[in-house]
């Protein structure tokens, strides 16, 4: 046993933490812009294109982002493909992300009336202008809140990432834990690290949604 | 006044469209001339609203031809359609402006996007129309600012601002209050006198027989009857058309 003072376990999960942070924006930023274009994709009203894209949705919301951790980073193995556990990763949070805010963004593009496609369609507007300047406006204000609340999610998902071997901050808690026998102090430490990582999101998510309402 | 032109500027032929199995349009032919002004009346559910948005391609059809100023409307092909709206505005029972944009903005948009028009032009263009429907000083207000009757008006100035060479109104009175109608109303009457082309669904009876060139009934998706205003509401011909004429009173 090791001797570890609370403010080394919070040195070394501060700096685990960093990692989570990584692996939390990777898994955001890629799921946002696949998750964007699965719903321009559906959008644009191509043959097949809504089903395809439900399918996928519907494949990664129907199934644990445990296993779908174990798919990436065992079922690719098995080909042959040696992948790390970032790849692994970083790869299948980012393919849940993005059938989530896919799902998520939908939703608020229904939310805006009718009316708007059918009088931006009267005004000429191609599908780009019309999206971009009169439904994407109008869409985000209502994403805002569903989106921040979603990343959450992500920050909290990526604990997950531990067991197929990536040391970010459960990982990291696990290592001490196992030298030091002091799980509960360790854990709650790493629960606080958490807690510190998201709730700042979402003041910042309802700051936003102020904002965004008075100056429309 | 009525300019005669070679050719209609709208030119329905046998136009048919059907949601799944309920056939709502079963053959419609109507010839528009420039600068006419016609008025579409008739029951909830006889086809009218439907008619007039197949003229833009809101509706899509699947019988007939339907020509815009010699052009087919053509659903497939996205920038046919473009090249068509441009020519065909449209006003909604809902006003449907941007909530997001100013009225300056509101009006601005579509210039600024479509015909690539230069920005002091376009700023001019719509300072202009919105003086013309009485609403010069709510160029920075926002669309939830304004009440019913002007937030139709700047709807008015929108569709303007693309020059189109007809204009559609889809019961336009219809979600206003009352004292509202009036002011709407006159906008539009002016447009008529300044020879615009029209077609308006309405249910204000008055203003159609004192404005349009024709009217047109429409019943169970045909039109039953059509012709000058004093003949429709003066001399109706068919039982229908008597009896929808008696309901209103």
């Amino acid at each position: 046993m090791i001797e570890f003072s609370v403010w080394q376990i919070l040195g070394n999960l501060l700096l685990a933490a960093r990692w989570t942070v990584a692996l939390s924006l990777l898994a955001f930023v890629g799921g946002g812009l696949v998750g964007l274009s699965l719903l321009v994709t559906r959008l644009r009203g191509w043959p097949g294109a809504a089903t395809a894209v439900s399918a996928y949705v519907h494949v990664f919301q129907g199934t644990p982002l445990l296993i779908q951790l174990f798919l990436a980073y065992f079922g690719l193995g098995l080909f042959g493909i040696d992948v790390s556990p970032w790849v692994a990763a970083g790869g299948a949070l980012t393919l849940y992300a993005s059938a989530y805010l896919a799902e998520i963004w939908r939703g608020c593009v229904q939310a805006v009336p009718r009316g708007q496609w059918e009088a931006a369609d009267s005004l000429a507007l191609n599908f780009g202008e019309k999206l971009r300047h009169v439904i994407a406006p109008q869409a985000l204000r209502i994403a805002v809140a569903p989106t921040v609340g979603f990343l959450v999610q992500v920050i909290k998902g990526t604990a997950l990432a531990s067991i197929i071997g990536f040391v970010e901050l459960t990982k990291t808690g696990t290592m001490i834990t196992n030298a030091t026998f002091r799980p509960f102090t360790v854990y709650a430490c790493v629960a606080l690290m958490y807690f510190a990582l998201c709730w700042p999101v979402s003041a910042f998510s309802r700051r936003l949604e102020r904002s965004m309402r008075r100056d429309h | 006044m009525t300019i005669e032109t070679p050719f209609a500027i709208v030119d329905i032929r046998q136009l048919r469209k059907r949601f799944g199995s309920n056939e709502v349009l079963k053959g419609i032919d109507l010839d528009v001339r420039r600068g006419e002004v016609i008025a579409i009346i008739g029951k909830s559910g006889s086809g009218k609203s439907t008619l007039l948005r197949c003229i833009n391609g809101l509706e899509e059809f699947q019988d007939g031809t339907l020509l815009v100023d010699g052009q087919p409307l053509k659903h497939g092909d996205a920038k046919a359609m473009r090249e068509l709206r441009q020519h065909v505005g449209m006003i909604f029972q809902g006003f449907n402006l941007f909530p997001h944009l100013s009225v300056g903005r509101n009006v601005m948009l579509a210039p600024t996007l479509v015909q690539k028009a230069n920005a002091a032009e376009v700023d001019a263009t719509a300072r202009r129309l919105l003086a013309r429907v009485g609403l010069a000083e709510k160029f920075e207000a926002w669309p939830d600012q304004l009440s019913g009757g002007q937030q139709q008006r700047v709807a008015i100035a929108r569709a303007l601002a693309m020059q189109p060479s007809v204009l559609l109104c889809d019961e336009i009175t219809s979600a206003l209050d009352p004292e509202l109608v009036g002011e709407v109303l006159k906008v539009v009457e002016s447009l008529a006198d300044e020879g615009m082309t029209l077609l308006m669904v309405t249910h204000e009876m008055g203003f159609a027989r004192k404005v349009s060139d024709r009217v047109v009934f429409m019943h169970a998706g045909r039109i039953h009857e059509i012709g000058p205003p004093e003949e429709i509401f003066g001399a109706p011909r068919t039982p229908e058309l008597q009896q929808f004429l008696s309901s209103l009173h």
